[in-house]
């Protein structure tokens, strides 16, 4: 098989990936409906087993680690529509990620400018 | 005849449609500078006036899942709404397509060898309303049909840029041979560089953004040869988006003209680009 050359703190989101994060991925795409959302906000671990989410998927949505959602096989589309259940943004998911504060990761983006 | 009349590449960050629904917002100091750069785009589309739209975007989630997942897909609707994408936003109102265009091109593209999966029902996520509510401000798509083509930026393999630009080049020849005289405006929809997931998160390539933005005028075909994989890595893992440009750029043809750019860092995390081309002048056209 072929494997993609390595980018440091990067998942390449293949066809393998797809295939391991599949139910996690049908839940959060089922997020486009305020009725799933609603649901979900409900029963989070019922709405979780309706997707057959794996204990590590079910663990990471519990922690909503990103991180750890896409080393479960989650993609950032999909997971973004998780993330604004709970009023995350892009800032709020970067800073998480990336071990900083919302004001840091912020500071980062503008130094770009440079 | 038909004929591409232009081409305006821009980014769809959903966070500016935030600030379409509040044109105050627009005149802060965060949103000023991107919006500023539209107003050459906006005094170009008053002259040229185009009627139809072929915009090359990609669909984050909202019409398209892992289940069936289409490398490309192109509408073929009367008209194409906007849904909730999971952020309970109010709708985009839904924009007027151009079914016997997007017919015209289904018959030519296929025929070249391209062959999409056409969709007589499509829902269009920001990446496709958010370039149109851009480009003519509280009018949005209602001022043009338009046509949609949707490429793969979701699961890897992407199409390769080489194959999106040849796309973008036989759009180029299938509006040329299209019955109808109507003006086209082709659109790339994305990029510039970004990364919303990962420790390599907040990514953003302001070297090779300004260097992708001129080489579209100067030597599109360079772009050509990076992988997707070189792609992220030099842009960010949703800086393959550069794929809408490059398609794009291809159905402009050789030769176009930059009449305009803009280039903001940052519009949330994304580093936000936006060209505007014209064709090569009439009589100057070379053979498709």
């Amino acid at each position: 098989m072929m494997r993609h050359p390595s980018i440091p703190g990067t998942i390449i989101f293949d066809t393998e990936e797809g295939r391991k994060g599949y139910a996690l991925n049908r839940m959060c795409f089922s997020f486009n409906s305020a009725e799933n959302r609603a649901e979900f906000l409900e029963d989070e671990e019922a709405y979780c087993k309706k997707f057959g989410l794996t204990p590590e998927q079910m663990q990471a949505v519990k922690e909503r680690n990103v991180l750890k959602l896409l080393e479960a096989g989650g993609n950032v589309y999909y997971l973004a529509k998780f993330a604004g259940i709970f009023g995350l943004n892009m800032q709020d998911i970067g800073a998480q990620q990336t071990g900083m504060s919302v004001e840091e990761f912020k500071q980062k983006l503008l130094s770009a400018r440079n | 005849m038909a004929r591409i009349v232009g081409g305006i590449f821009t980014s769809h960050v959903p966070l500016i449609g935030k600030a379409l629904a509040n044109p105050k917002l627009q005149q802060e100091p965060y949103w000023k500078p991107f919006f500023d750069g539209y107003r050459g785009a906006h005094e170009w589309l008053d002259r040229v006036k185009p009627d139809a739209v072929v915009m090359f975007y990609n669909d984050h989630g909202l019409n398209f899942f892992l289940d069936k997942l289409p490398t490309f897909a192109i509408g073929a609707a009367d008209e194409y709404r906007n849904a909730d994408e999971g952020w309970g936003l109010t709708p985009f109102p839904p924009t007027p397509g151009d079914p016997r265009l997007s017919r015209h091109l289904i018959e030519s593209l296929v025929n070249e060898e391209f062959d999409l999966t056409t969709c007589q029902e499509m829902l269009v996520d920001h990446a496709f309303v958010i370039p149109l509510h851009l480009l003519w401000p509280g009018v949005g798509g209602r001022a043009v049909k338009t046509v949609p083509i949707c490429i793969n930026t979701v699961q890897h393999p992407l199409p390769t840029p080489r194959r999106c630009y040849r796309l973008g080049q036989a759009v180029g020849r299938a509006v040329a041979s299209y019955d109808e005289d109507v003006k086209v405006l082709v659109i790339g929809s994305g990029g510039l560089s970004h990364q919303l997931d990962g420790e390599r998160a907040g990514f953003i390539n302001k070297q090779f953004d300004l260097e992708c933005m001129d080489k579209l005028v100067n030597d599109p075909e360079a772009l050509t040869r990076y992988s997707n994989i070189e792609l992220v890595e030099l842009a960010g893992t949703q800086g393959v988006e550069l794929l809408m440009w490059i398609a794009a750029r291809g159905a402009l043809g050789d030769g176009a003209q930059e009449v305009h750019r803009n280039y903001h860092i940052p519009i949330s995390n994304t580093a936000a680009g936006l060209m505007v081309f014209e064709p090569r002048a009439a009589g100057m056209q070379a053979a498709a």
